[in-house]
């Protein structure tokens, strides 16, 4: 399928599903699936550079709370809608990106992880100790009571997810296929090899760092707006950094479509257990699976149908011989 | 010789104390072949390192077509038309065999002078590299899928698919039997009629001798013969390094 139909394809979906949930008659459902949603974005962008290029961020909490803080300080000087604080958040949370990617990218492997992990730190520490944002006492956020032609607020939040989530689909999906991918992939497998094919490694990752870090922070521009209340401990949970990885890691890394299922299958998981057993028991959850798919399935979801297709391709080879 | 492709001066490295690399001098003319060879631990691998951009030699300047190397990355050597092929075999393990060729043709092939390849050039150009290699009935195989031959060829294969002016065979033949010796002989043979240049780094003698016009031969570091291949062969020096006094 081409790219541009792929996109239309992507949005479309997003129509169906939007409108298909208005016959959902309970906001639960709404609250439910915005995480489940924003989930989608946070995999897909993990992805990127975890996936596609082979570099382990243990940093998405960081971009995630760069994303809803800095809707929070655009919220207090001046309260833009929505669409303009995704935008915002992108950009500060890519260029946060543009920035460990050139600090950090001459390291590999898990000091490259560590790398991460220490700017998500930095970053709460800053946003801890800044006043104007709340500190760690945190900040209430009011959302309005409801959206034109939307009804509830909280189905425009969803339908704001959705098309976050349907975009970040679309656009792991378009490098995949794409000379950039190509790149990604070969850094993945050897970065010296790749550098001997001509791939500029290091330009390709820093396009990788701010790629994820903006998808990362534009998924966490609307949560002021979902949670109304927020401070360092929820804005920076270690539940997005392990899920952004998990996710990933269940459902396939090398495409786009594992992160989808990923997301799909361990956020409603996890949304199901929030309500039948309890919302503690959620990480838990995300260890039990994780150690599951590691044991059984290490190259994900998509990993168990691979071998199955090649043998049904060499079958159908021989027939043609 | 005033029509060098790649003009060695003075190249030196360290790695701390140790001194891999001392003050080498190397010329290669376009479409030479020159074998190098010496004993293991002699530098060779550092100088194709160094060539290739992998490593960044601290003494001495290297050129290549005209345009000092000397700090340049690996990628923008490899697009000036300077390619190499690794000791051990570095495939892209999660592409297949027809895409690992494709990364060159994207990011080396692909807008050189001006010129973009189509999805049909680059298929093409592919097809063409696979069968130049006798791999065209394992495009769609995984690297890991291939014999030890098979590895080596796409090894060479994705270093030529940069369409360089000179390849730097480091030891393509390590591992491989007597037949599949000729066939990577072979092979190189035709690389070279292409016009391409080849520097070939080899421990196995008889593929060296037939292969080579010039021998180069490194010792601790340092350039101890450049020449005629049987001359350098029967180098009381180059003797001595080898058989020892």
């Amino acid at each position: 399928m081409k790219h541009s139909h792929f996109w239309l394809a992507a949005a479309a979906s997003v129509i169906i599903v939007f409108a298909a949930s208005h016959f959902v008659s309970n906001d639960y459902f709404f609250f439910a699936g915005y995480v489940v949603l924003q989930y989608i974005v946070l995999a897909e962008a993990w992805n990127i550079l975890g996936g596609y290029t082979g570099y382990i961020n243990f940093g998405t909490s960081g971009f995630f709370a760069i994303g809803a803080y800095s809707s929070v300080v655009l919220h207090k000087l001046w309260g833009p809608p929505i669409p303009v604080l995704i935008v915002v958040g992108g950009v500060l949370a890519g260029a946060v990106g543009l920035a460990m990617g050139g600090l950090t990218l001459r390291l590999r492997g898990v000091f490259f992880a560590i790398g991460t992990l220490a700017l998500a730190i930095v970053v709460q520490t800053f946003i801890t100790n800044w006043d104007f944002v709340g500190g760690s006492r945190g900040v209430y956020i009011i959302r309005p009571p409801s959206a034109p032609l939307l009804g509830t607020y909280i189905h425009y939040l969803f339908l704001v997810m959705l098309a976050l989530a349907g975009m970040s689909v679309a656009i792991a999906r378009t490098i995949e296929r794409s000379t950039l991918g190509y790149g990604f992939a070969a850094i993945r497998d050897d970065e010296q090899a790749a550098e001997a094919a001509g791939v500029p490694t290091l330009k390709l990752k820093l396009i990788s760092t701010t790629l994820s870090g903006a998808l990362m922070g534009m998924a966490g521009a609307p949560l002021p707006y979902y949670v109304t209340y927020l401070d360092p401990a929820s804005g920076f949970n270690l539940s997005y950094a392990v899920n952004a990885i998990a996710m990933p890691l269940i459902g396939g890394t090398t495409n786009w479509i594992g992160p989808l299922i990923g997301a799909i299958l361990l956020g409603t998981i996890q949304q199901a257990a929030t309500v039948t057993i309890s919302s503690s028991l959620n990480l838990l959850l995300v260890g039990v699976v994780l150690v599951f798919f590691v044991v059984v399935a290490p190259h994900g979801l998509i990993g168990l149908y691979r071998p199955r297709r090649k043998e049904r391709i060499a079958q159908a080879e021989r027939k043609v011989a | 010789m005033s029509d060098a492709l790649l003009t060695v001066a003075g190249l030196g490295k360290r790695f701390g104390g140790f001194i891999a690399l001392d003050g080498i001098d190397l010329e290669v003319r376009a479409g030479e072949r020159v074998g190098l060879i010496g004993p293991n631990g002699s530098g060779k691998s550092t100088l194709v390192n160094c060539l290739s951009g992998i490593l960044q030699n601290e003494d001495g300047s290297v050129r290549f077509d005209g345009t000092a190397l000397d700090g340049l990355p690996a990628h923008r050597r490899t697009h000036l038309g300077l390619a190499r092929s690794f000791q051990l075999p570095k495939p892209f393990g999660s592409l297949s065999v027809a895409e690992n060729l494709r990364i060159p043709l994207l990011y080396t092939v692909d807008g050189r002078n001006g010129v973009r390849l189509t999805e049909s050039d680059i298929a093409q150009r592919c097809e063409a590299l696979l069968g130049m290699v006798a791999l065209d009935g394992k495009a769609r195989a995984r690297p890991k899928d291939l014999t030890q031959i098979e590895m080596r060829k796409l090894e060479l294969a994705r270093a030529v698919a940069a369409a360089p002016k000179l390849l730097i065979a480091d030891e393509a033949m390590a591992g491989l039997s007597h037949s599949e010796v000729d066939d990577i002989i072979a092979l190189l043979l035709k690389l070279n009629e292409a016009g391409i240049a080849v520097i070939l780094i080899e421990h196995i003698m008889r593929a060296v001798m037939s292969f080579s016009e010039r021998l180069v031969v490194l010792v601790a570091g340092r350039k101890i013969a450049d020449g005629l291949p049987q001359e350098v062969v029967n180098n009381p020096e180059v003797v001595r390094a080898y058989l020892g006094e």
